[in-house]
């Protein structure tokens, strides 16, 4: 029913848009990870896979790789345990406060990603929030210098950012699920765990699927937390990355990782999205 | 299933919800409490409440260019990711062309993207177009990234969208362009001001993109940043503060809004679609 002009338009003007913008850029990155940098410092257009090879041959670089998945997984495991039971209750015991508490979890969500990662920095510094309270509860005499500039606080930080991502779209999974089928199985002689195990939490696999992928993702690639909260010891693979095209100046390096991050994320979206036609209902 | 039963396991279920609220609400009161705090950020228990820190603020220039620089970013960001999500969705609502499936997870990507991938990309861009780095800059990256969010919002809204009163329009003579300004446009409103104020909101937040684009005027996030680096005073708590009030300010509307434009997607929605493609 639409002229050909109409559709033209609506298709031509955000496809150049992406491309210039998205694909090109994308495309720019695949170049650049097979140059590299001379002495003196300029870009030299000559295609080898001399930066794939260091990525191999060096292991600070999949060792810091392996860390961050390291990070991200227990990032994604904390989040799903105080997600799922949160997005559960909410979802069948919660009752007429159901929107109330909905909310409540949302409201975090829009405080600034960069302001929570501070917050916690002020609470578990040396002369923080916590360990000034543990001392003036005469709980310790020193303050504890494990909390901040460690891993810990990364994946500390990072699960307080993610939970409310996991919970979403559980809760949304949660909610889809038909009520006659909980019931059906109570009316069979199913014990409360047998109607967990069997019914509810099969049907909510793809919530927990799209959470899980999100946070563990986002968390991967993040390099805010690493540099505020992290230390030496909680350095990511984007950290790396970021002063590959600072100080040390080799984007053609910078490139070869943050392109191997790219296929690394395109790869678990599609064994996500492969899951989660498996698990989906109907 | 025995009563009791039911009513112990729904304490336990509510004795953690009460520990992740606390969890997730502990940072943010600390924050709150420590922008009143005269001895400075850290010190339990807090003493010498003080409205100096925001005294402070609302003398410190500096970090109010910032603000300026951000609601011009976010409002740029807003104007560029409808102006190409509009379309986009109407194309993958209603044009059939080679590719489709391609455009259509090329658009979501960013939103799934750490942002050091998309800001990194578009460095390389800029440096190969010899581009200065600006806010320009800043805004080409928010805009092409959040072309994502205006996509997903627009396109559940045009599946809610009755198909047979723009068949009426150009049955009874209107052009396309009438049609679309009269009743596409009209009709979507909802969908656009969900989408605008979510993008307005994401764009004054984002940190990672601006990161890399950033020339010599600061956004917000960037400003704070810079502050944090050099060491922490209560003055970021109490800008901090400020925003979270706004952000409540936006969220009571966006909410609003979300009421009346019943079935529209929630974040939780965004996510899925993002994640699993369809």
């Amino acid at each position: 029913m639409f002229s050909r002009a109409y559709r033209t338009a609506v298709t031509l003007t955000p496809i150049l848009w992406i491309t210039v913008f998205l694909l090109v850029p994308y495309l720019l990155m695949f170049c650049y990870s097979f140059w590299s940098v001379s002495a003196s410092q300029t870009i030299v257009r000559s295609w080898n896979f001399d930066n794939y090879g260091q990525l191999v041959t060096i292991p600070v670089y999949w060792q810091t790789l392996l860390r961050s998945m390291w990070i991200a997984a227990r990032v994604t495991v904390f989040s799903l345990l105080l997600g799922y039971p949160l997005a559960y209750f909410l979802s069948f015991y919660a009752g007429i406060r159901k929107d109330l508490y909905y909310q409540l979890v949302i409201i975090p969500l829009w405080v600034s990603y960069l302001v929570r990662a501070y917050a916690w920095k002020t609470i578990l510094g040396s002369d923080g929030v916590l360990n000034t309270l543990l001392q003036y509860a005469h709980l310790t005499q020193h303050p504890l210098d494990f909390l901040l500039y460690s891993p810990f606080a990364v994946v500390l930080t990072l699960t307080h950012i993610y939970t409310p991502f996991m919970f979403l779209p559980i809760y949304a999974s949660l909610e889809h699920i038909p009520r006659n089928l909980v019931e059906a199985s109570h009316d069979l002689g199913a014990s409360p765990f047998q109607t967990f195990w069997r019914v509810v939490l099969p049907l909510s696999i793809p919530g927990v699927l799209a959470g899980a992928t999100f946070s563990f993702v986002l968390s991967l690639g993040d390099f805010l937390a690493p540099l505020l909260l992290g230390g030496p010891s909680g350095i990511m693979i984007s950290n790396i990355v970021v002063s590959l095209f600072g100080a040390a100046y080799n984007w053609p390096l910078g490139a070869a990782i943050s392109l191997c991050m790219l296929i690394l994320v395109v790869g678990l979206l599609r064994i996500s999205e492969r899951l989660e036609k498996k698990w989906s209902f109907s | 299933m025995s009563e009791i039963a039911t009513v112990q396991r729904s304490r336990w279920l509510l004795l953690h919800a009460v520990v992740v609220f606390a969890f997730l609400y502990l940072p943010i009161a600390v924050l709150i409490i420590y922008s009143f705090n005269g001895a400075g950020v850290g010190g339990f228990p807090p003493h010498d409440l003080t409205l100096n820190w925001y005294r402070r603020l609302f003398a410190d220039d500096a970090l109010w260019e910032s603000v300026g620089n951000s609601l011009v970013v976010a409002l740029a960001a807003v104007a560029i990711a409808l102006g190409m999500g509009i379309p986009a969705a109407l194309a993958l609502d209603r044009v059939q062309f080679p590719g489709k499936a391609l455009f259509r997870r090329l658009v979501l990507l960013p939103l799934i993207l750490p942002g050091i991938i998309t800001g990194l990309s578009l460095l390389m861009l800029f440096n190969i177009a010899q581009t200065k780095l600006s806010l320009l800059t800043i805004v080409l990256g928010h805009g092409t990234a959040l072309i994502s969010v205006a996509t997903t919002e627009i396109f559940a809204g045009l599946q809610k969208f009755d198909r047979a009163q723009e068949e009426a329009s150009l049955d009874l003579g209107a052009s396309y362009w009438q049609t679309f300004w009269r009743i596409t446009l009209p009709n979507l409103k909802l969908s656009i001001i969900g989408a605008a104020l979510l993008i307005f909101t994401l764009s004054m937040d984002e940190i990672a993109v601006s990161f890399f684009l950033i020339g010599r005027d600061n956004t917000l996030p960037l400003e704070i940043w810079g502050r944090l680096r050099r060491g922490i005073t209560p003055e970021i708590n109490a800008i901090s503060t400020i925003i979270f009030l706004f952000s409540l300010v936006t969220i009571l509307l966006w909410y609003r809004l979300r009421v009346r434009a019943e079935g529209s997607p929630e974040i939780a929605e965004l996510i899925e679609t993002v994640v699993q493609g369809d």
